[in-house]
């Protein structure tokens, strides 16, 4: 058989590497001054962009695109080549494909903190940069699967059909959840709204954890788990199993997320049933990882990669098996809104990510400089701390959440909540939250040793750019003899990257075409209330500067049918209430206390407009304890008053029943409505401008839950 | 509940979508498992491999003979 000769180029593997490196450490400190916020308020020191509610999203999307991102595109391009006995396609589009993501980045980094965003959770992004993530997507898309068409391999190993998978899923998840209206060239309206929106936002939010977080790195796990205890994969019949129920299984979970809100319950139903069945394929998955490992145990003792690896694997496991008992109804009724999923999250993304990140990159280092790695020591240091850190960041968020759930639901013997005031059971958990950033910044320490012994690594050896291989010519099966084979159908899925990844498609498409036809198409599903009226201009732009501070990081907008919510908040949410909100502030967490009834005044929780005024300017002034930012700029941001009429005309164009050529009237109905609020603030010793943000601010919060309560005087 | 159950009933013909669904799964996952059954041993092992294989070869065994 005449053997091939071709070249690998290593140098996009080696980009992509640094990348990772680089922007796992902004990320994490990102993270970590965050958690540094939310004990000393005052560390934005008056800075809009660096207050926790600016920094968060930028975090979250750092980690996850640029960090995570970074690393699934260093294990694709590393690992395919080798696997396809082929290059990559095209250089120049490997090259589009870096700068384009990496300028994506910085991007994100010039916007969410200045408060640009659609403030949908890791999908925050404005809609100029979401095209710019659709295209570079697609170059990545072309360059890859030309590399599969040109191969050598007739067979796909199974880490490709991970990568495959991951590409073809976020490309349709990206594409739905963000389609948007724009009024300006940085803002826009979600063409979703109400109940709709939160189904399409955690279709997308729990999916982009499933195929961005988990299916890329099941094949890196696939690939360099191998690669590194120098074993065959444990069990290729399982990884088959392994691939087809996850991504099938993945995609129908998304409503686990929405559990006793007022979603449908058919769709919540959905939602947890394939919740709980995601144990066998996860955990069959984190099996085959580790049983990978046979015989080669001794090895994990000495090998910092291995140790990595199986501590990546074990969180894996352990969160896999957590997801599914958080999104079981009773479970969640206790864990929804509270530090108990941040820690979740936080054991996927630090062990999992994080874990096998690092042992990826401590073994490819190495090769990619033709050395040794610069200290194997300092590696298992990074080992050690980097799981005592993770211990120190999820265990005190748990037993905040079980804490502050607790007391959020506890009543007294006669009746009456047992601690009607939120911010007594936000200060009871404040030792959690010092124990987190503890733990972080021992994660974040490990980073740095890490950085450390990836650079001189580096600066220790020579790149390899270029490295020979050869293989045989691609040898076809002859199509008389596909069908002799015993497994001729699934044979030829495999031997044709094209249609694998048609087949792909389908099966992610099917959980969300059963969930989400039916809640667009049955208007039953969200039904209207005749008391809600659209939102006032001002309140309009209220809503807007909700949005673009981030309120809805620590705040939610979602009261479930509990006694204790009941009790607390007011009447329970409605479907029929938000369907003029677009995008929906349901909200993911409770740090500070919901606001869906904020401005019902016969609620005892109301509060006048100068309190809000006051406490918007400096919270503790208002309750010395609070661990609320303060936002003293919105008193001093005139509003952009100008922008009004494309808001209203874009608003009015996804169906929000204002009367024809209100937008013409809308500055003059704002005006009026700012100069009542504000002759209000005035009233009470307050000096304040008619044209302020805080103003809008105020009009839309005491808007909040109004609506339904008109109809009970 | 009864807000919940309410809405549930309101849909008609509900109780079809969650059926349908798991119709669709169990189905999907018989045939792999019984797929996956039939794999042929030597295929298996020689995927199992594959990162491990500097020499690529682009037919399994089984497939080099069907071919021969």
């Amino acid at each position: 058989m005449k053997l091939e000769k071709f070249t690998y180029d290593n140098q996009l593997t080696k980009l992509f590497m640094f990348a990772t490196v680089f922007w796992g450490t902004i990320g994490m400190l990102v993270g970590l001054t965050a958690a540094f916020e939310l004990i000393f308020p005052a560390l934005n020191a008056g800075i809009p962009w660096l207050t926790f509610s600016h920094i968060r999203p930028l975090h979250t999307n750092a980690v996850i695109f640029a960090f995570v991102g970074n690393g699934i595109f260093t294990a694709v391009y590393y690992s395919t080549p080798r696997l396809v006995k082929n290059p990559m396609y095209s250089q120049l589009l490997g090259k589009i494909h870096f700068w384009g993501w990496q300028l994506i980045i910085v991007s994100a980094a010039l916007t969410l903190p200045f408060g640009l965003t659609q403030s949908k959770e890791y999908a925050e992004l404005i809609w100029p940069i979401d095209i710019a993530v659709v295209i570079v997507w697609v170059v990545f898309g072309i360059n890859f699967l030309m590399t599969l068409i040109k191969r050598r391999m007739k067979h796909l190993y199974v880490a490709i059909w991970f990568y495959i998978a991951t590409w073809v899923t976020i490309a349709v998840l990206y594409i739905v959840n963000n389609l948007q209206l724009p009024t300006s060239f940085l803002h826009s309206y979600s063409v979703y709204a109400g109940v709709q929106d939160a189904l399409v936002q955690w279709w997308y939010g729990h999916n982009a954890v499933a195929f961005f977080l988990t299916t890329p790195y099941l094949g890196i796990m696939y690939y360099f788990v191998p690669k590194a205890a120098n074993r065959p994969i444990y069990s290729y019949r399982l990884s088959i199993i392994h691939f087809w129920s996850l991504i099938f299984i993945y995609i129908w979970a998304g409503p686990h997320h929405l559990l006793y809100s007022a979603l449908p319950d058919w769709v919540q139903a959905l939602g947890v049933v394939f919740s709980i069945m995601l144990i066998a394929p996860s955990w069959g998955g984190m099996l085959n990882g580790l049983l990978t490992l046979r015989g080669a145990w001794d090895r994990v003792r000495e090998d910092p990669v291995l140790k990595m690896f199986v501590v990546g694997i074990t969180a894996y496991g352990m969160a896999t098996f957590e997801g599914p008992m958080l999104a079981l109804k009773s479970v969640n009724a206790m864990s929804h809104f509270t530090d108990w999923t941040i820690g979740h999250v936080h054991v996927g993304t630090l062990g999992w990510n994080g874990m096998l990140t690092f042992g990826m990159i401590y073994w490819l280092a190495p090769k990619l400089f033709k050395t040794k790695l610069y200290s194997r020591a300092l590696a298992n240091t990074h080992f050690w701390i980097a799981t005592l850190g993770i211990l120190f960041f999820a265990v005190p968020l748990y037993f905040a959440g079980f804490t502050q759930s607790l007391m959020w639901k506890q009543f007294t013997e006669a009746g009456y909540l047992a601690y009607p005031n939120f911010l007594e059971t936000v200060t009871e958990i404040m030792p959690m939250y010092y124990l987190r950033a503890f733990g972080g910044s021992l994660y974040f320490a490990g980073m740095i040793l890490f950085v450390i012994n990836i650079w001189k690594t580096a600066v220790a050896g020579t790149f390899v750019r270029y490295e020979e291989d050869q293989a045989p010519a691609l040898e076809k099966l002859r199509p008389e003899n596909v069908e002799k084979l015993k497994w001729g159908w699934h044979r030829k899925i495999e031997g044709n990257a094209v249609k694998f990844t048609i087949f792909a498609l389908v099966a992610i498409l099917i959980g969300g075409i059963v969930e989400m036809v039916p809640m667009f198409m049955v208007k039953s599903n969200v039904p209207t209330i005749a008391a809600v009226k659209p939102y006032t201009p001002l309140e309009l732009q209220g809503r807007d500067i909700y949005v673009s501070e981030g309120c809805y990081l620590c705040h939610s907008q979602m009261i479930r049918p509990f006694r204790s919510e009941v009790a607390r908040y007011g009447e329970y949410t409605k479907a029929g209430e938000t369907v003029y909100d677009y995008p929906t502030q349901y909200g993911s967490k409770r740090t500070g206390p919901d606001l869906a009834r904020e401005g019902v005044t016969s609620l005892p929780n109301y509060k006048p407009d100068s309190w809000h005024y006051n406490h918007l300017i400096d919270p503790q002034k208002m309750n010395a304890e609070s661990i609320m930012p303060p936002f003293p700029w919105l008193a001093v941001n005139d509003l952009d008053i100008a922008s009004t009429p494309a808001k209203i005309r874009a608003m009015m164009t996804l169906g929000v029943p204002y009367p024809k050529g209100y937008d013409t009237l809308a500055v003059r109905d704002l005006k009026k409505q700012a100069h009542e609020i504000g002759d209000n603030l005035r009233q009470s010793g307050i000096k304040v401008d008619d044209n302020k943000q805080i103003i809008a601010l105020i009009a839309y919060l005491q808007r909040l839950g109004t609506d339904i309560y008109k109809n009970k005087k | 509940m009864e807000i919940v159950t309410h809405s549930l009933v309101q849909i008609a013909n509900v109780h079809i979508f969650p059926i349908i669904s798991f119709i669709i799964f169990f189905t999907f996952f018989l045939l792999m498992g019984y797929t996956v059954y039939k794999a042929p041993k030597s295929y298996v092992e020689e995927m199992a491999k594959l990162p491990l294989d500097d020499n690529g070869e682009s037919l399994t065994e089984d497939e080099e003979d069907l071919n021969a």
